[in-house]
C-alpha cells in the first residue's frame, strides 16, 4: 500500500495490512462506542445499553419461575372448576394481577436505580484540592465526611473512594453492583438489581400486587379444596383429584408470610419518606431524648410522603447508557498526581483480565513512558487503566438478602489478581493508615489494572 | 482580528487553563440546587451579577423539573396505569424540562460566557453532581 497518496481505503486491504494503530483507529472510529460498554460498575446491559441488571442476577429467573410456575398451575387446574363453580372474574382478576406483577417485576429488575456516575478526574482533582490545604507532598486522601444543613439538621455527607465525590444526601454506595446508587433502599437479590430513587416505585408496585397475587391465589385454592371436599367426597380425595392445587398451597402459604410483611414494612417506609437503608441503621431515630432528630426529608404528612416517594417526577437516568463515546478525546493529565484515564473495564472481567496482563506485560516492556499530554491527533484505542479502588464501604448497607434485611457482608472479590500493582497496593496500605481506619475488613485495596494497545497513555506513576 | 470567537474556533486555538465546580447545594434538601457563592477563579472574568443570575434561573429550572405538582401527580398515575407504556410516545416532565435547561445553557455559553472564554457544561453531562466551567486562556496571539 502506497503510504504517500490519498487513495481510497479498501476494506479487504483493512484486514490484510499490517496491525497499525492507524488501522486500527479507522476501524475503531467506523464503529462508535456506546457508553454502556465502558461503564465501570458491576452491571450487566442488554438491548444496547437500554436494560441494565446487575451481575449476580442469579435469584431473579427463580422469581420469575415461581410465580409464572404458580400463576400457571392456578390457571390451568384450578380456574376451571371454580369459573363453572364459581364466576368467571376469577381467572380475569388473576390474569390481571399476573400481568402487574410481571411488568412491575421486569420493571423494577431493568431500571436503572438511580447510578451516580463516577467523578470525572477534574472533578475529583478539584476535591482534593479543596481539602488538601496544606500542601504536603505525601498524598492524603480527603476526610470521609463533611457535614451540611438540611432542613436546620446536620447530615454526614460521605466521601465515597470508589466514585471520588462526596455521595449526596441518601445516597449509599452499593459493594455489589459497585455504584453509588441515589436514595439507595436496598439491593434485592430477588429482583436482580439495587432498588433505589429511579425504581422504588416499580419495587413497591411490585410486592403489593405480588401479594394480592399470592392471597388471591391461596384464597382461591382453598375455596376450591372446600368446595370440591362438601361434594361428598372428604379432604383427601379433595386433594387427590387436583394435587397441583397442593403445591401452589405450599408456595403461597410460605410466600405470604414473608411478602405481606415486606409491603406492610415498605409502607411504613413510604408514609415516613425513609428508605430501608436508613431504617436500619437508626440514622433519624430519636435516640437522645432532648434533641430531637427526626427525619429531615420527611413532609409530616403521610399523603404527602406517599405522594412524593411514588407518584413525583420521574429522574432521569444520570449514566447515560446509549449515548457514544467522544471518538478522539485528548486525555488531559489529572491535576492531582493520580492516574487517570477514561475508566475501561469490560464486562466480563476475567477473560480481559488474562488477556491484558499479557498485553501489559508487552506494554511494560516496549513502550517508553509517557507522561503529559498526548497529541490530539492520537486518536484513542484501548486506553490503559490504572484504578486503585480504595477503602471499599463495608458499612454501607447492600443488603445481599435485601428482602430480609440483612447486613451485607463485603461480598466484592475481585477475580482478577493485580499482575505487578502488589507492592504498590503495600505502599499504599503502609503509607496510609487512613485506608485502614476506612473498613474493618483486611481487604482494603483493589488495583484494577486493565490494559490495551491504546498508544495515548498517561501514566503517572506518583502514587506516592 | 474577529471580537467574537465562536466556540469551535476557540476549541481549536486555546488550551484549558482552569476548571472551576460549582457544588451542589444541599440545604433544601435533596433537590437539585447549586451553590450561588461566587468562585474566586471567576472573579477577573465574569461580573458577580451575572453569575448568580445564570445559577439561580438554572436551580429554578431545576425546581420546576422536580417539583410535586398536579401535573406531574396526574402524570404518574396515567403512568402506572398504563403499565408504564405511556413513556415510549411520551417524554416526562422532567425531560421536557431538561431540554429547556440545555436550551439555556447553550444560549448562556453563546451570549454570557463564551465571549469571556469560558464554557459551561451542562450538569447533567457530570450527573448533576457539578455545574463545570472551563476557563480557556486565549493563546491565538502566540500562535
Amino acid at each position: 500500500m502506497k503510504n504517500c497518496e490519498y487513495q481510497q481505503i479498501d476494506p479487504r486491504a483493512l484486514s490484510v495490512s499490517p496491525q497499525s494503530a492507524q488501522n486500527h483507529a479507522d476501524k475503531k472510529l467506523q464503529r462508535p462506542r456506546r457508553k454502556w460498554q465502558v461503564f465501570p460498575g458491576k452491571n450487566r446491559f442488554f438491548c444496547d445499553g437500554r436494560l441494565i441488571l446487575a451481575r449476580q442476577n442469579g435469584i431473579l429467573p427463580l422469581t420469575l419461575g415461581l410465580i409464572i410456575v404458580t400463576s400457571g398451575l392456578f390457571f390451568a387446574f384450578d380456574c376451571p372448576f371454580l369459573v363453572t363453580h364459581l364466576t368467571v372474574f376469577i381467572p380475569v382478576i388473576g390474569g390481571v394481577l399476573f400481568m402487574f406483577v410481571v411488568a412491575s417485576l421486569l420493571r423494577t429488575s431493568f431500571t436503572d436505580p438511580g447510578i451516580l456516575p463516577r467523578a470525572t478526574a477534574d472533578e475529583a482533582a478539584d476535591i482534593e484540592r479543596q481539602i488538601d490545604t496544606s500542601g504536603s507532598s505525601t498524598y492524603r486522601p480527603p476526610p470521609r465526611t463533611k457535614e451540611i444543613l438540611i432542613n436546620q439538621q446536620v447530615v454526614k455527607l460521605k466521601y465515597c473512594f470508589t466514585c471520588k465525590m462526596f455521595r449526596p444526601p441518601r445516597t449509599s454506595h452499593c459493594s455489589l453492583c459497585d455504584n453509588c446508587v441515589e436514595r439507595f433502599d436496598h439491593h434485592c437479590p430477588w429482583v436482580g438489581n439495587c432498588v433505589g430513587k429511579r425504581n422504588y416505585r416499580y419495587f413497591y408496585s411490585f410486592i403489593i400486587s405480588l401479594s394480592f397475587l399470592t392471597s388471591f391465589i391461596f384464597g382461591c385454592v382453598i375455596t376450591h379444596i372446600t368446595l370440591r371436599s362438601q361434594a361428598g367426597k372428604n379432604i383427601v380425595q379433595a386433594i387427590q383429584e387436583s394435587p397441583a392445587s397442593v403445591v401452589e398451597l405450599v408456595i403461597c402459604f410460605f410466600s405470604i408470610w414473608s411478602i405481606l410483611g415486606l409491603s406492610g414494612f415498605h409502607t411504613y417506609l413510604v408514609a415516613s419518606n425513609l428508605t430501608t437503608n436508613e431504617d436500619i441503621k437508626g440514622s433519624w431515630s430519636s435516640k437522645r431524648g432532648a434533641e430531637e432528630s427526626g427525619n429531615p426529608y420527611s413532609y409530616n404528612n403521610i399523603i404527602t410522603n406517599c405522594c412524593v416517594t411514588l407518584c413525583g417526577p420521574m429522574p432521569p437516568s444520570l449514566i447515560d447508557r446509549r449515548g457514544f463515546l467522544p471518538p478522539d478525546e485528548v486525555i488531559s493529565v489529572a491535576a492531582a498526581s493520580e492516574v487517570e484515564l477514561p475508566p475501561f473495564i469490560p464486562k466480563s472481567e476475567a477473560n480481559m483480565c488474562t488477556q491484558s496482563t499479557k498485553d501489559a506485560l508487552e506494554r511494560m516492556l516496549h513502550s517508553t513512558d509517557l507522561h503529559g499530554l498526548c497529541p490530539s491527533g492520537t486518536p484513542k484505542t484501548t486506553p490503559m487503566v490504572l484504578e486503585v479502588l480504595s477503602a471499599p464501604e463495608t458499612k454501607e448497607l447492600s443488603l445481599s438478602s435485601g428482602c430480609s434485611h440483612q447486613l451485607a457482608r463485603q461480598a466484592v472479590v475481585d477475580p482478577c489478581p493485580p499482575f505487578s500493582k502488589n507492592n504498590r497496593r503495600d505502599s499504599l496500605h503502609s503509607i496510609n493508615p487512613a485506608f485502614r481506619l476506612a473498613s474493618p475488613s483486611p481487604t482494603l485495596s483493589r488495583s484494577v489494572l486493565v490494559l490495551g494497545e491504546g498508544p495515548d497513555i498517561v501514566f503517572s506513576p506518583q502514587q506516592h | 482580528m474577529a471580537e467574537t470567537h465562536s466556540l469551535q474556533d476557540m476549541r481549536q486555538q486555546v488550551a484549558v487553563a482552569a476548571k472551576v465546580f460549582i457544588q451542589r447545594d444541599y440545604t433544601n434538601g435533596t433537590m437539585c440546587q447549586f451553590q450561588t457563592k461566587f468562585p474566586s477563579d471567576l472573579e477577573t472574568k465574569i461580573d458577580k451579577q451575572q453569575f448568580e443570575e445564570t445559577i439561580r434561573t438554572l436551580n429554578n429550572l431545576y425546581a420546576e423539573a422536580e417539583k410535586l405538582s398536579s401535573q406531574s401527580f396526574i402524570e404518574g398515575c396515567l403512568a402506572c396505569l398504563t403499565a408504564y407504556t405511556v413513556f415510549l410516545c411520551m417524554e416526562t416532565h422532567y425531560e421536557k424540562v431538561l431540554k429547556k435547561i440545555a436550551k439555556y445553557i447553550q444560549e448562556q455559553n453563546e451570549k454570557v460566557y463564551a465571549p469571556r472564554g469560558l464554557l459551561l457544561t451542562d450538569p447533567i453531562e457530570r450527573g448533576l453532581r457539578v455545574i463545570e466551567i472551563t476557563i480557556y486562556e486565549d493563546r491565538s496571539f502566540s500562535r
